[in-house]
Formats: C-alpha cells, sequence, structure tokens
C-alpha cells in the first residue's frame, strides 16, 4: 500500500524530536507529519522555543530523530551518505560564517563541492550552474566583493545563491528573514517564492513573519505545544490554528486580514 | 577558484625570491666562499675539496633544512587556523610543541632514572625524533578531544596551552634529577637548530614531511568549507570526522617531525598564514597554502642566514630569530591594515 504522492520531497512519518540525555530523552515535539511536495513554498512558523530548529536540525540530518522517519526522495534519512545527502539538501542557516574573507563568487562557487574533483576545481558546468545562482539571486554586481564587506540582507541573498548552486531538490533556510528590515523581509520571502516557481525546487523556511508567511507561503507548518499542522494558509485560517498560536493577552490574529493585532 | 583571478605572477615572483635566498643562505658562513664556486659545487665541478665539503655536508642540508622547517610549521600553521576557527592557533598555541619538547624531554632528561641500559639505547637522535612525534600526536589528539566535547575555541586554546603548562612543570621537574650535561643537552635542543642533520637525516625528514604535505594538499577541499562553519561544510557532503583527523594528522606530523629534527621553533606556524592572507587578502586554501609554502620557506632561509651573523664566526639560535624577525613585521602589518584577515 503506497498512498505516497508523486511529487512528495520530504516526507515526516509519526516523528518525534528532541534531545538524548543521560536520564532518558527530552522530547520537543512529536507526532509531527508533512509530506512537502516538489515546487513548493513551505513556512514553518511557531512561538519561540517551541522547536522550530530542533525540527529544522532534525530535517538536515545534524541531530537524530527521537522516534518516526523522514523520507527524502523516498529514502530513509538515516541511510543517505553525507555525499548523496549534499546533492539532495542544501541549507541556509542563521550562523555567522567562520570566514568572511573570501569573495561572494568563491563562496558561491563552494556550493558546487559536492560535485567537483579533489581539489575543488570548477568544471565548465559547475561554472555555467554558478553562473545562473548569480542571475536567479540578482546579485551580478556582488560577484568580486568581499563577504565581510556585505549588509546582512545581501550576504542572506548570497547565501541562498550558494544553497541553489549547490543544485538540490530542496532548500531549507533557518530564520532567513532574521536581522533584516521590514523590505528585505519581504524582499527575501517574495525571491524564495520566486526560486519554487522559476526552478521547481522546494523550499522550506522558518520564519517569525507570520502574516508575510501566509500571503506567500503554499503549505504552511504550525508547530503548537500540543500538536504540529499542516496545511495551506487559508485552511489554517479557517481553522482558527494562529489565534492559538500565542499567548492572548497582548495580540490578536484578525482572520480577515490575516495579520496579529497589538490588543488595545 | 575565480577564473579570472590567478595568482600566477605572484607565485612566480615568490619562487625567484626563494632562489635568490637560497643562494645567499648557502653563500653566507664563517667561510667566505666565492658565489661562483658555490654554483661549482653545487653542479659536481668544483676544485677545492674543503668548500665542496663545506657546501655539500653542511651549508646545502641546513638551507634544505630550512626551507622544509619554514614551509611545514607555516602549513600546519594555516591548517590549525582553520581547523579550530581561530586566528590564534597554530602548532604552539595548540601544543603540539609542548607535547614534542615533554617527548624529548622525557627521553633526554629522564633516560637517567630509567638506568644505564636505557640511558644510551634511548638518546639517539632516533628516539628523539620518535618521542617528538609522539609526543605531539598525542597532545593532539588530546585536544581534538576536547574539542568534540567543547565548542568553545576560546576554551581549546586555553586547554592548548594548560598543556604547556603541565610540559613546563613535568620538565622543571625531571630538569630537577638530571645532570648537567643532560640539561645543557635539553637547553640546546630547545634553541632550535637548522643544522646538523646529515644527509640520511634529512631524507627520513623529508619522507615524513612529504606525507604530512599530501595530507594537508588532500585537504584543501575540505579546509575550504570549513571556512562557512562545520554544519555548512557537512551538508557540503564533507565527512567531518575524517577530515579533521586527516588534518590533524598532517600537522601532527609535519610540526612533530620538525620540532623532533630542528627543535621548537615558535612563531612562524602562527605567523606566516596571517603574513600570507594579509598580502593576497583571501582565505581560500587553494590559493593560500602554495603561498604560505613559499612564505614560510622564504623567511626560514631569511631568519637563518642572519642567524648566521654574517662576517662572523657566531651562530645565534634560530628560536630567538624567527621571532626577533618576524613579529615586528606582523606587528607592522596588522597596524597598517588595521585588522586581521581570516
Amino acid at each position: 500500500m503506497n498512498f505516497k504522492k508523486p511529487n512528495t520531497i520530504l516526507k515526516a512519518k509519526n516523528l518525534s524530536i528532541g534531545y538524548k540525555t543521560k536520564k532518558g530523552e527530552a522530547v520537543i515535539s512529536q507526532n509531527i507529519n508533512f509530506e512537502l511536495e516538489k515546487g513548493q513554498l513551505i513556512g514553518l512558523v511557531g512561538a519561540n522555543g517551541i522547536g522550530k530548529s530542533t525540527l529544522l536540525r532534525t530535517l538536515i540530518k545534524v541531530q537524530p530523530a527521537l522516534s518516526g522517519t523522514v523520507l527524502l526522495n523516498d529514502t530513509d534519512l538515516k541511510t543517505i551518505s553525507s555525499l548523496d545527502l549534499a546533492k539532495q539538501l542544501s541549507i541556509v542557516l542563521t550562523e555567522a560564517l567562520t570566514s568572511k574573507n573570501l569573495s561572494v563568487y568563491e563562496l558561491i562557487a563552494l556550493g558546487r563541492h559536492p560535485y567537483t574533483n579533489w581539489v575543488g576545481s570548477l568544471t565548465s558546468k559547475d561554472i555555467e550552474i554558478v553562473e545562473n545562482a548569480f542571475k536567479l539571486v540578482n546579485i551580478s554586481e556582488l560577484r568580486n566583493k568581499k563577504c565581510y564587506e556585505l549588509s546582512d540582507g545581501q550576504l542572506q541573498k548570497v547565501m541562498i545563491a550558494r544553497a541553489l548552486a549547490q543544485d538540490t531538490d530542496i532548500i531549507i533556510l533557518d530564520e532567513p528573514t532574521t536581522h533584516l528590515d521590514m523590505y528585505h523581509k519581504a524582499y527575501i520571502l517574495k525571491l524564495l517564492q520566486k526560486l519554487t516557481k522559476e526552478t521547481g525546487k522546494t523550499i522550506l523556511f522558518s520564519s517569525h513573519e507570520i502574516d508575510l508567511a501566509i500571503q506567500l507561503c503554499d503549505t504552511m507548518i504550525v508547530m503548537q505545544k500540543e500538536n504540529v499542522v499542516y496545511d495551506q494558509p487559508c485552511n489554517l485560517i479557517s481553522q482558527g490554528v494562529f489565534e492559538s498560536l500565542f499567548p492572548d493577552d497582548l495580540i490578536s490574529f484578525d482572520n480577515t486580514s490575516g495579520i496579529f493585532r497589538v490588543k488595545k | 577558484m575565480h577564473k579570472s583571478q590567478t595568482y600566477q605572477f605572484q607565485y612566480a615572483l615568490l619562487v625567484v625570491i626563494l632562489i635568490a635566498f637560497f643562494f645567499i643562505n648557502i653563500s653566507l658562513g664563517s667561510v667566505n666562499i666565492p658565489l661562483r664556486s658555490i654554483i661549482g659545487s653545487l653542479f659536481g665541478n668544483i676544485d677545492n675539496t674543503t668548500w665542496d665539503v663545506i657546501i655539500t655536508n653542511y651549508r646545502l642540508p641546513k638551507a634544505i633544512t630550512s626551507i622544509l622547517v619554514g614551509s611545514g610549521l607555516g602549513v600546519s600553521g594555516l591548517l590549525m587556523q582553520t581547523l579550530f576557527r581561530n586566528p590564534l592557533a597554530g602548532p604552539f598555541v595548540l601544543g603540539i610543541t609542548s607535547g614534542a619538547s615533554l617527548g624529548v624531554a622525557l627521553i633526554i632528561l629522564g633516560s637517567g632514572l630509567f638506568g644505564g641500559f636505557f640511558a644510551t639505547a634511548l638518546i639517539s637522535k632516533w628516539s628523539i625524533v620518535i618521542a617528538a612525534s609522539l609526543g605531539s600526536f598525542l597532545v593532539l589528539l588530546a585536544v581534538l578531544a576536547v574539542s568534540h566535547k567543547v565548542r568553545d575555541t576560546m576554551a581549546i586554546l586555553i586547554i592548548g596551552l594548560m598543556f604547556g603548562s603541565i610540559t613546563a612543570a613535568v620538565v622543571s621537574v625531571l630538569s630537577y634529577f638530571s645532570s648537567a650535561e643532560q640539561l645543557q643537552q635539553y637547553v640546546f635542543w630547545g634553541f632550535g637548530s637548522l643544522s646538523n642533520l646529515s644527509w640520511k637525516e634529512l631524507g627520513i625528514f623529508f619522507l615524513i614531511y612529504l606525507v604530512g604535505m599530501i595530507l594537508s594538499i588532500m585537504s584543501i577541499k575540505s579546509l575550504n568549507s570549513l571556512l562557512l562553519g562545520e554544519n555548512y561544510a557537512k551538508s557540503l557532503g564533507i565527512n567531518l570526522k575524517q577530515s579533521r583527523f586527516i588534518i590533524i594528522l598532517a600537522t601532527s606530523l609535519i610540526a612533530g617531525t620538525i620540532t623532533a629534527f630542528a627543535g621548537p621553533i615558535a612563531f612562524i606556524g602562527l605567523a606566516i598564514p596571517h603574513l600570507t592572507r594579509q598580502i593576497f587578502k583571501t582565505s581560500n586554501h587553494k590559493i593560500l597554502l602554495p603561498a604560505v609554502f613559499l612564505f614560510g620557506a622564504i623567511t626560514m632561509l631569511i631568519c637563518d642566514s642572519i642567524a648566521q651573523v654574517p662576517g662572523s664566526d657566531y651562530t645565534l639560535p634560530i628560536n630567538a630569530i624567527t621571532a626577533l624577525i618576524g613579529a615586528p613585521v606582523v606587528i607592522w602589518l596588522l597596524v597598517r591594515q588595521r585588522k586581521i584577515m581570516f
């Protein structure tokens, strides 16, 4: 019996996440189920400390799942070699780069590592893909800049281009909009939406910009204390999911406009 | 990595400078030998046999040793700085040199404690080499084990320094029980010396150095991905555990043998990668590694030339010269650029 949708890229089945400690397991969230489809933009939202980063870390295989399975292109994440994983899944993290003394071109070209030879030489095909990443994110003018010369918004675009150069089915971004102003938050998320349409890649990102995510995402994963809901934004609104997302003493969710308002 | 950005001119210039200093280094010494005779000796036609002996058995091995030591320490410093994500890292700071010193101290100073048979059997050049290599390798493994547990790089550096303190303590305890002759032997080892290597010893040195260098060159790709951070490196398909082990193995082979054959030479491992980054303005290891190699070799040749005090019979400890010449240069560069390149 296989109910798998034909376009599923990443699937979580009865996933339970958290940390193994000496005394046992510290479960952060459990019973997580979703199927991410090809070409979709998926937003992962939830309150601080609810486990968004832990979920993403589990999906990118930085930490193991406590139980349940993650299937990437129908293969159990546990059995995928790190090199094969690098060709299917790329990431953009919040952690700072160890060295910013690389040119933008060098940094983006690092995305070709899973495909290059032992010393990392770029073939003409690699160069073509890197050039395409520049075009897609529209940052050709930054090419020869050093990473320490970039603003936060520019650096985020460069990191997205690097993930694109890795040429994977799915890109996972951990809070790509932090440290950005309102314009650049919208810009980055709009860019991600454009990329899913133009490249057919699946993009999953976590964010606190719930109103922007509602407007731009195809589907959303909403993490709450009791359960994790996965659906289209309009369905989530009609189910009243967002209203129960935060304690109701300060802010409330307006169903008609789809944004949070501060209570007067 | 960038097609339009090649550094052939810079490399060519450095190679020319390296060759120039190689000949200058050989031409200097207490006996004045004309340049024509030096070149003649190198190509096997010289009339003066004394000069020939001086050059082939003394000056030439010393110049080659300088190149191996300088390039090796520079490259191992570069590897450590990237692996530990810390511009302060280097063979000396992380305790690799302390480990080697401890090994040598146990052999030279401790031999008295092991009794007469060991005393003669142990203090050969080879036992010192093996002890130094083992010592540095064990300390590096310990630092690595700690770095798995402790994510804070500052903590790792402090632990490296602690290893240095432990070494110093053990050495002083051993010194207390040692004879003046043993002490002198250890102190002289500590000065560092690029001379006194026979061709056979140089051969062994070169073999181990070569293995370390090959491992370093093989690590260029993983080193570059480590510039992004460990999680990014992993996401690029790099086997972190394996790459880390190879990088550490390469460093301990190179730095360990250098310390074993030439003594604990400070400064070069820390400073050369910085100098190179300031001048080449990149962190890309594909560009940096050969540049660090050349800079290290040139610096060591210059330091050795100065250590001989041209025109005199004195030879100063090489360890003092490297820091005396190099430290001001690094300070000047940092002050001029106002920030550190990493």
